[in-house]
């Protein structure tokens, strides 16, 4: 006890920032614009080098957005600069299908923008960005705004959190203290790690392959999910005569499937989704993602709270991982500002508690939702495929259930933080 | 306040951080303030922001005001009004709150003049404020009429009194003293004396003879289901706060 450090207990600590932000990906660096408008500042950490600032070329990687994600977007200013590369989903059509057989079933759920009020002056479901742009789109905001200080080559060596401060020492010894850490570092969450949060998951025994094509036939803003008994795949609309195609499929064929050359790639996608694009090419490169579950046990600790995929990856089956993400960055930049505007501790517990206590049951029943659609479409019993045939005909000729359905999807249900109000 | 705690020993300051720590877990024994601090801080900042025409979204809105915080106990009121830029003054008759809320404060890095004192105390001693918070305190004491008027005394003309205490009910005998009490040991018993507790009629009409105009008065409502506090405008019958300001 006897070190010169526990004499500075009367010594007013001084925080270099209010919120310290780990993983300066998408949701870590919306939630440092979100912040800043509520008059926050933060210190946005990334381990990886700065990001060139010009658009790159397109990699093959774009994102579904919700509703509520694209009004988040605007809210955060960006939305007029995406705009003009977003594809807008005007419909979006779900049926049962069988490889080699099309997606052609009698019965299928079609969804289009004028059932969800919120979107009628859009007139889109959501929109469909490239990862490029929305990434360009945030780097450059957060650049140009006075209350964040994006540090990139920043490792993480050690962090606590007690009852006044987090502090998070850098492997090159740089200290940096703040009212408030949050875990913005994905999946394999390091900052969850250190603050010994558990995470359940597992795994779905499929592969995601993503890929973006083009084809000769316009989509007209038409998404389509299949549901096929190796799992579901996605054709979502790009602009230009392009979509990206979410494939999934048992671990062993996209390991084979993704070792082929591109010609016999496409040979083998091609019949998963009939002729209805014409002819089909690759345009960008392809992923894979292996279709894991993973939830925090808990999505606060002292002084920290995790967004996006360090609290929940959930299933990308529906699109709904970004999307989530950018809710929890809605949810905990409205909380704080509540808590700021009423004076209180930014970082303390009960604080916290009020965003552990809005998103991780949200999350909890997405997650579960995803999973029990997922577990009842990956199957190709001759009676599970009649029940969820006749299933789908009977939500799309039921307006209320197909009107709920549609708005849990756009991300407009439920109780909306205030940046992703209309 | 550097000098008292300075000369404090090493045993006690152990005990005072013990029981500071106490007073701000969220779970611990003051949970019930805790719970509802949100609704009381929600209605204490709109009343005090629109009272002195203030932005709260703004940078230290309360900058230049001068905030009295009677019966502060660990500072879970004088924390934020300092946090929001007031120069705060906590006052708290029980002498051992006054040390476990200055090693809170520090350590948080806001500097609050808490002081063991009387309301009645400081009016003689002729201090002045812009804004008296007056939580709880008003149905735990004697004389409730002459207590108000020191707090009118410490308002500078026009400035703003806020004050809560508990309405003098059927209910209120039932939520605050056998549910709070008895039923979830929120609270020690014997904490209220239901006798005390004053009617909003009453509190208006002691206010009034102190020479504060009531402005305002809403209620403050628990709710089971979410198992939160809320401002109700029409709901007063259990817990209730009020507005009024200094007649000058």
């Amino acid at each position: 006890m006897d070190n010169p450090a526990s004499r500075r207990i009367f010594a007013v600590m001084t925080h270099h920032t209010d919120i310290l932000i780990v993983g300066g990906g998408l949701n870590g660096a919306a939630l440092a614009l979100a912040l800043s408008q509520t008059g926050l500042t933060s210190v946005l950490l990334d381990a990886a080098p700065r990001v060139a600032m010009t658009t790159p070329g397109f990699d093959g990687r774009s994102y579904a957005l919700a509703l509520s994600s694209v009004r988040l977007l605007r809210n955060l200013g960006l939305w007029s600069r995406l705009a003009r590369d977003a594809q807008p989903i005007r419909e979006i059509r779900v049926s049962d299908g069988r490889a080699g057989e099309g997606p052609l079933s009698p019965f299928f759920l079609q969804f289009d923008s004028a059932a969800i009020d919120e979107s009628a002056a859009d007139g889109a479901m959501g929109q469909m960005v490239e990862d490029r742009h929305l990434r360009a789109a945030l780097m450059e905001a957060v650049a140009a705004d006075p209350r964040i200080n994006a540090r990139f080559d920043a490792v993480v060596a050690a962090q606590s959190g007690d009852a006044h401060s987090a502090q998070v020492t850098l492997t090159d010894g740089h200290v940096i203290t703040a009212r408030l850490l949050v875990g913005a570092d994905g999946r394999r969450s390091g900052t969850a790690d250190r603050a010994g949060i558990k995470r359940t998951g597992w795994d779905y025994g499929q592969t995601a392959m993503v890929c973006a094509i083009g084809h000769d036939r316009a989509h007209n803003g038409i998404a389509h999910q299949f549901f096929m008994p190796p799992g579901p795949l996605a054709i979502l609309p790009l602009t230009g005569n392009r979509s990206s195609i979410v494939w999934s499929e048992t671990h062993a064929n996209a390991a084979a499937f993704n070792a082929l050359p591109e010609d016999a790639y496409l040979a083998m996608l091609r019949p998963r989704f009939g002729d209805f694009l014409g002819e089909i090419r690759l345009a960008g490169a392809r992923y894979t993602y292996p279709l894991t579950l993973t939830l925090a046990n808990s999505f606060v600790a002292a002084r920290l709270a995790l967004v996006g995929d360090a609290a929940h990856g959930i299933h990308p089956i529906a699109g709904q991982g970004l999307n989530a993400g950018l809710r929890d960055v809605a949810a905990l930049a409205d909380v704080l500002e509540q808590a700021r505007a009423r004076g209180e501790d930014i970082g303390a517990a009960d604080v916290l508690a009020r965003y552990q206590q809005w998103r991780r049951f949200e999350t909890t029943a997405l997650a579960v939702t995803t999973d029990l659609t997922n577990r009842l479409f990956s199957n190709d019993n001759p009676l599970l495929r009649a029940v969820r045939d006749i299933g789908m005909g009977v939500v799309n000729a039921t307006g209320p259930l197909k009107r709920a359905l549609q708005r849990e999807a756009a991300g407009v249900r439920g109780d909306l933080p205030r940046l992703m109000r209309g | 306040m550097q000098a008292s705690t300075g000369t404090v020993d090493a045993a006690e300051v152990a005990k005072f951080e013990a029981m500071a720590a106490e007073w701000w877990d969220p779970t611990g024994k003051f949970k019930p303030l805790h719970m509802m601090n949100p609704v009381r801080l929600d209605y204490i900042t709109r009343q005090i922001a629109g009272e002195f025409d203030r932005d709260l979204t703004g940078p230290a809105p309360f900058a230049g005001l001068r905030i009295l915080d009677i019966g502060c106990g660990g500072g879970l009121l004088s924390e934020p009004m300092a946090r929001l830029g007031a120069t705060v003054v906590g006052a708290d008759a029980a002498p051992r709150n006054i040390p476990v809320a200055r090693i809170h404060a520090e350590k948080s890095g806001l500097t609050i003049d808490y002081r063991h004192t009387t309301a009645e105390a400081m009016a003689a001693a002729g201090e002045q404020f812009d804004v008296v918070l007056n939580m709880e305190v008003v149905e735990h004491v004697s004389d409730p009429l002459a207590y108000l008027t020191a707090c009118r005394q410490l308002l500078r003309p026009g400035g703003l009194h806020l004050c809560s205490t508990i309405n003098r009910n059927a209910k209120s005998y039932l939520m605050a003293i056998i549910g709070a009490e008895h039923v979830m040991r929120w609270l020690p018993k014997g904490t209220h004396d239901w006798t005390k507790f004053i009617t909003p009629e009453e509190l208006f009409d002691l206010m009034s003879r102190a020479g504060l105009d009531p402005v305002d008065r809403k209620g403050y409502v628990f709710n089971p289901v979410s198992w939160s506090w809320s401002i109700s405008d029409r709901d007063l019958s259990v817990n209730y706060v009020t507005a009024s300001i200094q007649r000058g």
